[in-house]
C-alpha cells in the first residue's frame, strides 16, 4: 500500500465538553513533509485538536485520520509515527535531561545504544549538553521547552505536534526555536504547529488554518489570507491643523481613519501607485503640504482582526 | 540524522513487562533523588518504634500475655503501620503524574500506559523493604527478640509484600482519585489512621468498648498484624494466615482492575 499524499484529514470533527462545545466541525489536510499553522486565539481549540490528533482525547463525531489511521481507534499505530510537544513542558523533573531521553527512546521501542546515542545527538543539537547530567527541574523555561521538543524527536518520527512552541519564550529563544523547526522541514518531516503568533504562523507555515470558537474562520497561504483583506492602506501625516483640515475635507470619501491630535489620516486604495499619485497630485492642486506618507500592506493581525474581530496579543503590545 | 535508529519489535506481553521495568526504574530514581522522603523512609519508622515503645510499653505490657515484651509485640504493627502510611508515597505519585502534563507524553507515546501505575507500586514495594529491614535491626539494637525460623520469617515476608502491593494498589486509586497532592494527604490520613489505630497494631483488642473491638477484629490490618504477630511471638498462627491472604488478594482483584480504568479514564480527559 502507497502512502497517501495527506498525512493528516480531518474532517468535521466535534467535541465538547459537556455543554460546552468545543470544536464544532473542524475540517483541515496536511500534507506530507509540509507545515500547517494552527492560529488562533486563547481559547479557539487548538489544544483540543493537538489532543485530538495524537491520540490523548476522544472526539464526538467526525473523522481523523493520521497516516490513514483513526486517532482514536487505532491510536497505538498513531502513536509509533507522531512525536508530540504539549503546551506545558512534559519532561520528568526527578530525571536528568539525558536519562528523559533515554527513557522515552526505550519507551518508543529504540534499543538501549540507539536511545542512548540519539540523546547525545540530540543533546549536541539543542544545546543540552552542559545540562545534560542535570536534574531536568533545575533547567530554565527555555531549555525544558528544548528538552521537551527533544525529548518528542528522540525515536525522529514523520510527524511531529507542536502545540505553542515558543510561548514564553524570550526573542532570542524563540529565534533558536525557529531555526530547530526549520531543519526538521527541511528534514522532511510533516509539522502541525500552533501558535497565538501571526508572525511565527508568517515565517514559517505552508499553510495557515485559522479558528476561533471551535470553527474554521479561514485557511489558506500567508499571502492568500493577506489577500483576503486585501486592501493596502495610505497613511498621511500634516504638520499644521488647517492643512490637516482641509484634507480631510478634499478626501472625505476615502478616509477609513484619521487622528485630529496627530493630524494623521488613513485611506483605502485600490491600486496603490495610481492612487497614492492621484492623492498626491489632489493635494498638491490645492496648496496642502504633506509632512510624510506611508503605504501599508496587510499584516497577518490584520487579517486576524477583521476575521475574527478581536485584536491578536501581538497587536496589543504593540499598540501600548 | 547521523545516528541510525534501531527499533525492535517483541511480542505485546514482553513488551508490557519491559515497559514496567522501564517505569520501575524511573519511579525508584524519584524515591532516591527525593531526599526529604528517604529521610522519612528511614527515620519514620525509627522514631515510632522507639516512641511508641517508650511511652506505651509501661501501660500495655500489663494487658499482654505473661512473658511477652511490649516491644515483641508492637513489632508486626509498626511494621504494618508504616507501610500502611507509606502507600501515601504511591498515592502522591500517581497524583503528581496525572497533574503535570508527563502523562501525555507517556500516553502519546507507543507504550504500554499502565506501566506508569505498576513501576509506581513496585518501587513502593521495594522502599517498604527497606523500611522494613531498618525497623528490625533498630528493634534488636533495642531489645527486640523473635523465636521465628527463617521459615516464618519467609512467611512473613511473603505476607508483607502481598500487604504492601494491597495496600500501593488501594493508594494508586487515591492518587488517580485526588485533585491534588494535599488531598491525596488528607484522604491517605482519613483512610489509614482508623485503619490502623482501630486494629490491634499497638493495643491487644480486649480493651476496647465492643463496637469498636467488632470493627477492630474484622478489618483486614489486624488479620494481617496478627499473622505478622503470631509467626514473630512463635505462637500458632491459626486462621489469621489465610485470613491476611485472602484480604490482601481481595484487595488486589479489586483494586488493580479499578486503579487501571480510573487511571486510564481521568488520563484521557
Ligand atoms: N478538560 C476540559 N474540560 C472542560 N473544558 C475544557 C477542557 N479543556 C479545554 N476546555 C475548554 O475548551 C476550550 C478550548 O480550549 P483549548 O485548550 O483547546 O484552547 P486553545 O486554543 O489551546 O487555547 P490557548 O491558546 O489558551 O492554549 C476552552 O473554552 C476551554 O475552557
Ligand atoms: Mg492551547
Amino acid at each position: 500500500m502507497t502512502k497517501s499524499d495527506n498525512v493528516i484529514v480531518v474532517k468535521g470533527l466535534k467535541k465538547s465538553y459537556g455543554q460546552n462545545e468545543v470544536l464544532k466541525g473542524v475540517n483541515f489536510t496536511v500534507k506530507r513533509g509540509s507545515m500547517l499553522a494552527l492560529l488562533g486565539p486563547n481559547g479557539a481549540g487548538k489544544t483540543t485538536t493537538v489532543r485530538i490528533l495524537s491520540t490523548l482525547l476522544a472526539y464526538d463525531s467526525g473523522s481523523v485520520q493520521v497516516e490513514d489511521y483513526d486517532a482514536h481507534q487505532e491510536a497505538d499505530k498513531v502513536r509509533r509515527v507522531i512525536g508530540l510537544t504539549g503546551q506545558s513542558a512534559a519532561v520528568d523533573e526527578l530525571l536528568t535531561g539525558r536519562e528523559n531521553l533515554v527513557m522515552m527512546g526505550q519507551l518508543y521501542r529504540l534499543t538501549k545504544n540507539s536511545a542512548a546515542a540519539r540523546a547525545q545527538e540530540l543533546l549536541e543539537e539543542f544545546d543540552l549538553v552542559d545540562a545534560a547530567d542535570r536534574p531536568a527541574k533545575t533547567y530554565s523555561g527555555g531549555m525544558r521547552r528544548r528538552l521537551d521538543l527533544a525529548v518528542s524527536l528522540i525515536a525522529s518520527p514523520p510527524i511531529i505536534f507542536l502545540d505553542e512552541p515558543t510561548t514564553g519564550l524570550d526573542p532570542r529563544s524563540r529565534i533558536a526555536m525557529w531555526d530547530i523547526i526549520k531543519s526538521l522541514m527541511a528534514g522532511g518531516t510533516t509539522i502541525l504547529l500552533t501558535t497565538q503568533y501571526l508572525e511565527e504562523a508568517d515565517q514559517l507555515a505552508d499553510q495557515i488554518v485559522v479558528i476561533d470558537g471551535g470553527k474554521v474562520i479561514a485557511e489558506g497561504t500567508a499571502k492568500e489570507l493577506k489577500s483576503k483583506v486585501g486592501k493596502d492602506r495610505l497613511e498621511l501625516l500634516f504638520k499644521a491643523e488647517k492643512h490637516y483640515t482641509a484634507a480631510c475635507e478634499l478626501l472625505s470619501k476615502a478616509i477609513v481613519d484619521s487622528n485630529d491630535k496627530e493630524h494623521s489620516l488613513t485611506l483605502i486604495i485600490n491600486d496603490t501607485n495610481k492612487d497614492v499619485k492621484d492623492v498626491l497630485e489632489k493635494l498638491s492642486d490645492k496648496n496642502i503640504p504633506v509632512e510624510s506618507i506611508v503605504v501599508h500592506k496587510p499584516t497577518l493581525d490584520d487579517v486576524f482582526l477583521s476575521l475574527t474581530g478581536k485584536q491578536t496579543q501581538t497587536a496589543k503590545v504593540e499598540e501600548q | 540524522m547521523a545516528v541510525e535508529l534501531v527499533f525492535q519489535k517483541r511480542p505485546k506481553p514482553i513488551q508490557a513487562m519491559l515497559d514496567a521495568f522501564i517505569m520501575i526504574k524511573r519511579s525508584s530514581r524519584h524515591i532516591l533523588r527525593n531526599t526529604d522522603q528517604l529521610l522519612g523512609t528511614f527515620f519514620q519508622p525509627i522514631m515510632f518504634l522507639v516512641l511508641f515503645a517508650a511511652v506505651f510499653g509501661g501501660a500495655i505490657s500489663k494487658a499482654l500475655p505473661e512473658g511477652v515484651s511490649y516491644l515483641n509485640f508492637l513489632m508486626a504493627g509498626i511494621i504494618v503501620q508504616t507501610v500502611a502510611f507509606g502507600s501515601t508515597t504511591t498515592a502522591i505519585a500517581v497524583c503528581n503524574d496525572l497533574q503535570k502534563g508527563i502523562i501525555d507524553r507517556f500516553r502519546s507515546l507507543p507504550m504500554n500506559n499502565l506501566a506508569v501505575l505498576s513501576g509506581h507500586v513496585i518501587s513502593d514495594v521495594f522502599r517498604n523493604g527497606i523500611s522494613t529491614i531498618v525497623m528490625l535491626l533498630t528493634g534488636l539494637l533495642i531489645g527486640f527478640r523473635s523465636h521465628a525460623s527463617v521459615t516464618d520469617w519467609l512467611i512473613i515476608a511473603g505476607i508483607l509484600l502481598l500487604f504492601t502491593l494491597a495496600f500501593s494498589w488501594l493508594a494508586a486509586i487515591m492518587g488517580v482519585l485526588a485533585k491534588s497532592v494535599e488531598g491525596v494527604q488528607w484522604m491517605s490520613f482519613v483512610i489509614v489512621f482508623p485503619l490502623t489505630f482501630a486494629s490491634s497494631a499497638f493495643v491487644p483488642t480486649e480493651d476496647m468498648n465492643s463496637v469498636l473491638r467488632a470493627f477492630a477484629e474484622n478489618q483486614p490490618i489486624t488479620q494481617i498484624v496478627e499473622a505478622v504477630r503470631a509467626l514473630i511471638l512463635g505462637n500458632p498462627i491459626g486462621d489469621y494466615g489465610w485470613l491476611a491472604a485472602a484480604w490482601c488478594i481481595g484487595i488486589l482483584i479489586v483494586a488493580v482492575p479499578l486503579a487501571s480504568w480510573l487511571f486510564r479514564r481521568q488520563s484521557s480527559r
